[in-house]
């Protein structure tokens, strides 16, 4: 469980048309790349799975910064009602979100 | 000279990404009421524009989260956002580098900031310039305050803030306008968006048009989560502008929740001496 990891990752990817182009060629390659810092694994299997699918409801669940989430949803082209269920449907399936200030606050 | 308009108005990414899902007399309402905005900016015949802003993880990553930063630069790039999502093309903004660091050198004083050369705009600075200098023809000195990576700039520094922009915005020769933006309540990003507590937007607008120092500072955070919202965190760059105006009245030309951008949508300004 890295999550700082996770939104690091991102934060680059939203910002950045380099990191953009290789995660578009090859998002797994390009996220195991950044999960790799030397010797020390940054991202758990689960979250390169949650990055390159991608599973937005994962990442909510998981509790990327929704900014940062919302970014990513839009690189992908998931359009804004697809967006709002996907992470309805990651607390369905996961649970709770697990932190951050981005938690769902009406009843699911 | 001096500081010759201060103001606030919201920047959420719907505005301009979701025009086409939105009722469109709110939709119109809103944007009749920026270019009311516009038109009171350019009266002012400002030579440059602070944007006091909240961004979203476009410069700043809690690898090196200042509590402030300001730029520093002669042209400024955005948005980051997919442009297509956004529905505002990529753009340049002209800066004043020499400008800012005549601002910045002042701000320093009395807070401690983080200056910046280089800087992407997010929709938090990208949407208010869309309506307020459509045409990127006013240098933009672009200013952020952390009201996403907790822990957070205290309520009380952004007064503190505020103050020393009024300062070094009247230190300097050049006629400075101050756009504060952020949401005041909204649940941003999150499935709850859309949700929009106008009970406590009103409140705090009473409390911003009033000027009143004690009443704003009188938030905390986790009511403001409770009640607001994390999008309610943003009420920094408000406060900043309350700050800058020195004690002036303010007055609300629009506020209207719109649920699709989801946040109350505000437009107001205070009538400088
Ligand atoms: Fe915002």
């Amino acid at each position: 469980m890295s999550l700082y990891y996770v939104q690091k990752y991102l934060y680059q990817l939203n910002r950045d048309p380099a990191v953009q182009g290789a995660y578009r060629s090859d998002p797994v390659a390009a996220v195991t790349s950044f999960g790799r810092d030397g010797q020390v694994a940054t991202l758990t299997d689960e979250e390169i799975v949650a990055l390159t699918a991608p599973d937005i409801g994962l990442l909510y669940h998981l509790g990327v910064n929704g900014q940062i989430l919302m970014h990513f949803a839009a690189f992908h082209g998931i359009e804004w009602t697809d967006y709002l269920q996907r992470m309805r449907q990651g607390l369905r399936d996961h649970g709770p979100v697990r932190e951050g200030v981005y938690a769902l606050t009406t009843d699911l | 000279m001096s500081l010759v308009f201060a103001g606030v108005c919201s920047h959420a990414p719907g505005i301009t990404g979701r025009a086409d899902l939105a009722d469109p007399v709110a939709r119109d309402g809103l944007y009749d009421a920026f270019d009311w905005m516009r038109a009171e900016l350019e009266a002012t015949r400002p030579d440059a524009l602070v944007v006091v802003a909240a961004e979203h993880f476009a410069n700043f990553f809690m690898n090196n989260m200042p509590a402030f930063a300001m730029g520093m630069a002669d042209h400024y790039q955005g948005p980051i956002e997919d442009p297509g999502w956004l529905m505002i093309d990529r753009f340049t903004a002209p800066g004043n580098r020499q400008l800012s660091e005549r601002l910045i050198q002042e701000v320093m004083q009395t807070v401690d900031i983080a200056y910046a050369e280089e800087w992407l705009f997010d929709h938090g600075i990208a949407v208010p310039l869309h309506f307020l200098t459509p045409r990127f023809d006013l240098p933009v000195v672009p200013v952020n305050i952390n009201c996403q990576g907790p822990p957070l700039t205290p309520l009380h520094r952004a007064w503190t803030f505020g103050e020393a922009v009024r300062r070094a915005a009247d230190a300097v020769p050049e006629r400075i306008a101050l756009v504060g933006t952020g949401g005041i309540s909204h649940w941003p990003a999150t499935p709850d968006s859309g949700k929009i507590n106008e009970e406590w937007d009103r409140e705090f607008l009473d409390r911003w048009c009033r000027n009143d120092r004690d009443g704003l500072l009188g938030y905390d955070d986790l009511t403001i989560y409770a009640d607001a919202g994390q999008g309610g965190f943003e009420i920094r760059t408000f406060l900043t502008v309350s700050a800058a105006a020195g004690g002036a009245a303010g007055t609300v030309h629009f506020y209207r929740p719109i649920p699709i951008f989801a946040v109350g949508c505000t437009i107001a300004t205070y009538a400088l001496e």
